[in-house]
């Protein structure tokens, strides 16, 4: 299967970004082959909705999971509506992290970040 | 790092007062304004250098060009925004209206029109050795307030890197800047106002908090000024579940201190007293369950 | 004092703001109203609107105003993405052959309508916030209140000043604007014919009085300051009008009964004579102001 996280660079050594939406770069990972690529975030120069934005590209990716340290409301929706499940990383390290993954050591993200929905109604 | 903010609905009630006075007492290597429109922190908290500083690009704005317009008027026809004009040469964009939609220069048949980056306001990151302060000025007239306070507060975690505190002094109102602002903050301290408006105020900003699933905390600034209405908010606290942090008389000395740069926690005074209290309900507050690995 | 069958002041749409939040424009501007033989008051802070908090008025009309957002017919839709890669707010996003929208991000420019080659799209409408219309004693009450979670109000704003030009009558109209400079201040004194900049004798209130300036300035909005609670102590706001030569109409001092009556909702003017007496004055300096400003025009 492929696996994305937020990366703060193009290196498989490098950070994980703490925003999904404004993320620069995404990693792609198959855990099958084993293969590394990146995805530039075009996203992360929006105005707004960059978490929709951003999702959607993951979306259009072929993404069965994605692993990341938070998530806003608007993107989790475009997630989970393409059935693509959301991992919390506890590492900043995205070597670590894909580890993590690999040995089932990480579990679901559970607190999805607001986003302007009118909940106060 | 723990992001604490501090709102309150109403402008006025003292905010940047209490804001600067948490920094001088937590000593706090992280701060930010984010009340991008009528930033005031940068008055208190002293800095010898110049910031750097960043334009803000907001929404692009609609050019049209007038050698190119045919006069049609399907622009105008179909801007939700009321933001075509006509003049005696040919249709105009008026900036300030303008959200930078693009539909104006999708129904123009002649490609007169354009779409351009515009500068909606000025970001500036102050450095000193371990001190980070990021805050920024909007342009007037200027929308998309809540991506700029965005980046206000990206600009400050990018800089200070790994540390305990961040203290983060918000806008009145409950609108996309304060929507901004709650994304990623840990908890909110609200300096409410013993007066109807501000009751009225500090209900509404506590809904608009409740939805970002933060810590909620109450102060009372200018206590004495009506001491039914300042228990009133006491109550209702309590009533609630909000944890109450204090209440700050009005104090003389206090616009003083203020009009000379100095916060209220540099000076020996009654609201200088009151807000220490203050401030140690609150870090109990934020630092209560112990520290998260990650923010 | 001139009535408002004067020329100059029928229908005078006054606005009341200031950069920094706190400083006395629902003061001013309810007790302005109050002051006036018969007058409007419009509440445009529509995200903490408190003039109805000391008007308690009796209210007719309560009207709910929406923006409209688009809705997609599944049946028409194939998936051509056109909608999504046009929406310059990232409002769309098209999953599992289904375009889901963003509500809260739509900014309801219909562009997204305009450009579906299939006409799948279509519009409704959605519950932003609303209108009150009431009266109080001599004052025509006009509030809007923002829903929380929304992000902006303007769409609120417009329909209060829309409401506005509704009246036949000649009473001045009286703007208690949202604090601040950004847009939706800009919205607000758009159709202003006067503005009154409240300001306070602090650094703070000096430095946003600054922005707000510059913003009727721009908007070549005659204009002058009123400093609200002045003590003994050097004005820094004084300082700055003087400089630049703002005319200051008034200079209210630091009144703990003003204020106690204030944070009680009470109107003062309506309370005692002394209050009344204190904003019939400006308000008669205000009219002066706007005759001088009719008649120094009118000889260009």
């Amino acid at each position: 299967m492929k696996i994305a996280i937020p990366a703060d660079d193009k290196n498989i050594d490098s950070t994980v970004c703490q925003s999904f939406g404004r993320t620069p770069y995404f990693l792609t990972y198959d855990t099958g082959t084993e293969t590394v690529e990146f995805i530039d975030n075009s996203a992360a120069s929006s105005q707004g909705g960059a978490g929709i934005k951003a999702a959607q590209a993951i979306v259009d990716s072929k993404v069965s999971a994605i692993l990341t340290p938070r998530c806003g409301q608007n993107a989790a929706e475009v997630l989970t509506a393409a059935g693509i499940l959301i991992y919390k990383t506890e590492s900043s390290s995205i070597k670590e992290s894909l580890a993590a993954f690999k040995e089932k050591r990480l579990g679901l993200l559970q607190e999805i970040h607001a986003g302007f929905h009118g909940h106060g109604g | 790092m723990k992001q604490l903010l501090i709102l309150s609905g109403k402008g006025g009630t003292g905010k940047t007062t209490v804001a600067s006075a948490f920094i001088r007492l937590s000593e706090a290597k992280a701060y930010a304004d984010c009340d991008v429109d009528a930033p005031n922190l940068h008055l208190i908290t002293k800095h010898s250098k110049t910031p750097s500083r960043k334009d803000y690009y907001g929404m692009p704005k609609a050019e049209i060009d007038p050698d190119i317009c045919i006069n049609c008027g399907k622009c105008m026809e179909n801007c939700r925004f009321d933001a075509i004009r006509v003049n005696e040469r040919s249709h105009f964009v008026d900036a300030f209206g303008c959200e930078g939609c693009g539909v104006c220069e999708f129904v123009c048949p002649v490609n007169a029109v354009s779409l351009h980056p515009s500068v909606a306001g000025d970001l500036m990151l102050f450095k000193e050795g371990p001190v980070t302060f990021s805050t920024a000025q909007l342009k007037m007239g200027s929308g998309t307030t809540g991506m700029l306070v965005s980046q206000v507060k990206k600009q400050m975690k990018e800089a200070s890197g790994d540390i305990e505190l961040a203290i983060v002094d918000g806008s009145p109102g409950i609108g996309c800047p304060v929507i901004a602002s709650l994304s990623g903050a840990d908890m909110v301290l609200i300096v409410a106002e013993p007066s109807l408006s501000g009751i009225s105020d500090m209900e509404r900003i506590i809904k608009t908090a409740r939805i970002f699933g933060v810590i909620i905390a109450v102060c009372v600034n200018k206590s004495d000024t009506n001491p039914d209405n300042a228990n009133r908010i006491k109550d209702f606290c309590k009533l609630e579940g909000i944890p109450y942090a204090g209440s700050i008389p009005f104090d003389y000395m206090a616009v003083k201190a203020v009009n000379k740069g100095m916060s209220i926690a540099d000076i020996d005074c009654p609201s200088g007293a009151a807000v220490k209290e203050v401030f140690n309900k609150t870090m109990l507050l934020l630092f209560a369950e112990g520290r998260h690995s990650q923010k | 004092m001139p009535g408002f069958t004067d020329m100059a002041v029928k229908n005078l749409k006054i606005a009341i703001l200031s950069g920094k939040g706190g400083t006395g424009k629902t003061l001013l501007s309810v007790n302005l109203a109050s002051a006036a033989i018969a007058s409007v008051y419009v509440d445009c802070d529509v995200e903490e609107p408190n003039g109805h908090l000391f008007f308690k008025p009796q209210w007719n009309i309560e009207k709910e105003i929406s923006v409209k957002i688009p809705q997609v017919d599944p049946q028409k839709c194939n998936g051509c993405k056109k909608c999504v890669e046009f929406c310059k707010f990232n409002a769309l996003a098209y999953i599992n052959e289904k375009l889901k929208i963003f509500d809260d991000v739509c900014h309801s420019c219909g562009g997204c309508l305009l450009v579906c080659p299939q006409d799948a799209l279509s519009e409704r409408k959605k519950a932003v916030g609303t209108l009150s219309v009431g009266d109080s004693e001599g004052v025509h009450v006009l509030s809007g209140m923002m829903q929380t979670g929304i992000a902006s109000g303007i769409p609120i704003i417009k329909e209060l000043l829309y409401q506005c030009g509704s009246y036949k009558d000649d009473r001045p109209i009286f703007i208690d604007c949202p604090p601040g400079s950004a847009c939706i201040v800009m919205e607000s004194i758009k159709d202003a014919d006067y503005c009154l900049l409240a300001a306070e004798p602090t650094i703070f209130g000096r430095h946003n009085l600054e922005m707000v300036w510059s913003l009727v300035k721009l908007f070549k909005k005659p204009h002058s300051v009123v400093i609200n609670k002045c003590v003994d102590q050097s004005d820094p706001t004084e300082e700055f009008c003087k400089k630049n030569g703002i005319k200051i109409l008034d200079k209210i001092p630091f009144d703990v009964e003003l204020g106690t009556l204030n944070s009680n909702g009470k109107i003062a003017a309506r309370e005692s004579k002394k209050y009344r007496d204190l904003f019939s004055s400006l308000l008669e300096k205000i009219y002066r102001e706007v005759s001088h400003e009719a008649a120094v025009n009118s000889e260009r």
